[in-house]
């Protein structure tokens, strides 16, 4: 047994930063120094914290280390790991509050873990660890002691809104394939993350599989699934291996195939890997992919859980959806709902980028503001700029700005400003940026992914580009700004998908709250060219 | 696995290694840490037992920390824990004595009978 683990974070931003060859060291250290038996690492998935390099926290004191060199090693064994002395040169404080994994610790400051509850705590290649976090205890509940019907009602009661940006109520989804009468029935969880600015996603996967694989299963056994599919974008190479990892060890442990706990209910997973085009995120595409087809939409309806893959009643949920769910059948409806507001309740993951001193991954309950997030738990905008627009949602997300620094985040408050909650990107712009500039690079990036298929996105984005294109290069007019926004309702009215239709709601935000900056820009007089340039 | 108790005896098991701040050293040093004991100094007496200990060069003992025990009024408490033998918790404890513990119970194995608080 080990009296002391240190925890090292594993995730693509430390790698990039050494922690590989940090472990590698630490490892190779304890050994030298004969306490291989005594102190244990583990490596555990993302803890949030970005920009601080390596990341290593000592327990059972629960001790931050950030920017963790190969040459800190021995000091940190010698003073800490020996004597128990914190190598206050190193100490991280600022976030123990607020990411401190203790479980009796207060939790997080403004920040509330549900859904990252085990992420940076446990290993996530051991099925044991998260067992031991409760994990598998829902399923083996409900396969035991509940019927399907049971586990629907709860996630229905619990008001669950799908995290996947749409926020569709999960459990009526849920009912609609339950309902449909078929020898096959699937669960894919989309895992094909690709909005910019969003990196949710693969960190849940990255930092705990199992739960997200117990959703599956969850909602496999509520609607009366017989398999299972992740569709992981092919870049997610760590998310990939882990989901695989976890997947064959529920296998191995009975979690996974036929006759589970004994309840006749039997159920599978497997991964398939994207390709890297952001159109498969939208369910329908996604199903063609997986289908070994063209990733484009079809037509809606008849919508997935009626008619989905191969045909048959299909569930596609978000990773975030999905491994809230375990915790909901654990805790109850009743304590979900209590999170959170009454039109949206829970928490919901963030990924805080942009201009902001503290960026990361946060979890927070619904009913936050945008205030908190940046200045109590983002720790404001360096450099002492000014704080001039929020984009919430990804790039498809609708704009804030210090307007709305209080208002509170739920469903109603944004829909009623024309924003929404999207993928969990919040992009931070301070006030040295040029709005038409942040515009354009937006559309530039929808009219690189529009699939082509309907003409109103596929010339819209294209349009969009070269109209904006026109003003930032000072050859545009005003009559460009009402073209530009004329083609964005336009196509907001009549894309055939999510993607068309989404295009333009940051352009036509910036076009409402900074509309000067683009007038500015159409007035000013064309650059003259050098004769001899 | 093929029942709810199998799924339990995994967990039961996996707990322990998770929770594992068990040791191979000897002793075992908790100090009660909760806003009773930070108020009544118990920071100062876990300074003066690490001090002590790293003077002393012992490597048989850790140190770490735990919230309120319940005796509020007999903060700063300090607990001896030996595996197999019974907890010996002192209480009202000073840095000085702090430091007596460490030299009598963790260097001779010594109980300083007349600060304890009780035993368990």
């Amino acid at each position: 047994m080990h009296r002391m683990h240190v925890i090292i974070a594993m995730d693509p931003h430390t790698i990039a930063q050494g922690a590989r060859s940090i472990k590698d060291a630490l490892v190779k250290n304890l050994e030298l120094a004969g306490l291989s038996n005594e102190i244990k690492v583990v490596e555990t998935g993302s803890l949030g914290i970005y920009n601080k390099g390596v990341v290593l926290v000592v327990f059972p004191d629960g001790i931050y280390y950030t920017g963790v060199k190969i040459a800190d090693l021995s000091e940190i064994i010698s003073e800490h790991l020996v004597k128990g002395r914190v190598v206050e040169r190193l100490h991280y404080r600022d976030i123990p509050e607020e990411s401190r994994a203790e479980e009796k610790a207060p939790r997080f400051g403004k920040q509330l873990r549900v859904v990252l509850k085990n992420a940076g705590i446990i290993d996530p290649e051991s099925i044991e660890e998260y067992i031991a976090q409760d994990g598998y205890e829902a399923y083996g509940k409900a396969l035991t002691e509940m019927k399907p019907a049971d586990v629907l009602q709860t996630v229905k009661d619990s008001g669950m809104l799908g995290r996947g940006g749409a926020f569709f109520p999960t459990g009526v989804k849920w009912g609609f394939a339950a309902a449909e009468k078929a020898k096959e029935k699937y669960i894919i969880c989309n895992a094909d993350e690709g909005e910019p600015g969003t990196f949710k996603d693969r960190l849940i996967l990255e930092g705990d599989p199992h739960a997200v694989l117990e959703g599956m299963c969850l909602a496999g056994y509520a609607v009366g699934a017989t398999m299972g599919y992740v569709y992981i974008r092919g870049e997610y190479y760590m998310s990939i291996a882990r989901v695989r990892r976890a997947i064959e060890q529920a296998r191995k442990n009975g979690l996974l195939g036929k006759n589970i706990f004994g309840s006749g209910f039997s159920f599978d997973i497997e991964v398939r890997e994207g390709a890297g085009a952001y159109i498969c995120g939208e369910e329908t595409a996604l199903i063609e992919s997986i289908e070994g087809k063209r990733g484009e939409p079809r037509d809606k309806p008849p919508f997935p859980p009626s008619v989905g893959l191969w045909g048959k009643p299909t569930i596609v949920n978000n990773v975030e959806t999905l491994a809230t769910v375990p915790q909901i059948l654990l805790k109850g409806a009743a304590w979900y709902k209590s999170l959170g507001t009454e039109s949206t309740p829970g928490t919901k993951v963030f990924t805080l980028v942009g201009n902001i001193n503290n960026p990361g991954l946060i979890e927070v309950p619904l009913g936050i503001t945008l205030r908190e997030i940046i200045y109590d738990i983002g720790h404001g905008i360096p450099n002492g700029r000014g704080f001039k627009l929020a984009q919430l949602g990804g790039t498809t997300g609708g704009i804030l700005t210090s307007e709305h620094l209080d208002l509170p985040f739920d469903l109603v408050n944004l829909r009623s400003i024309d924003a929404g909650l999207g993928s969990g990107a919040l992009l931070v712009v301070d006030d040295t940026h040029n709005v038409v500039e942040l515009v354009q690079n937006f559309a530039e990036f929808f009219n690189h992914e529009s699939c082509g298929k309907c003409t109103m996105c596929r010339e819209g984005t294209g349009r969009l580009v070269e109209l904006l294109h026109k003003l930032t290069s000072g050859c545009g007019a005003e009559s460009d700004i009402a073209l530009i926004e004329r083609l964005a309702s336009a196509m907001m009215k009549s894309a055939f998908c999510g993607l068309g239709q989404a295009a333009p709601v940051p352009i036509l935000g910036c076009l409402r709250y900074f509309r000067d900056e683009f007038t500015a820009l159409a007035q000013q007089k064309r650059q003259q060219i050098p004769a001899n340039a | 696995m093929k029942t709810l108790a199998d799924l339990r005896a995994i967990k039961e098991k996996a707990k322990q290694e998770l929770a594992s701040r068990e040791q191979t050293a000897k002793y075992r040093l908790v100090v009660a840490m909760g806003t009773c004991g930070i108020a009544a100094g118990a920071r100062t007496v876990m300074t003066a037992i690490i001090d002590e200990i790293s003077k002393r060069g012992i490597t048989d003992t850790i140190v770490t920390q735990t919230g309120c025990l319940g005796y509020c009024d007999q903060e700063p408490l300090v607990q001896v824990i030996q595996p197999d033998k019974s907890v010996i918790t002192y209480g009202k404890i000073t840095p000085e004595l702090a430091r007596r513990i460490v030299a009598e119970h963790i260097g001779k194995g010594n109980v300083i009978s007349e600060q304890v608080f009780m035993q368990s």
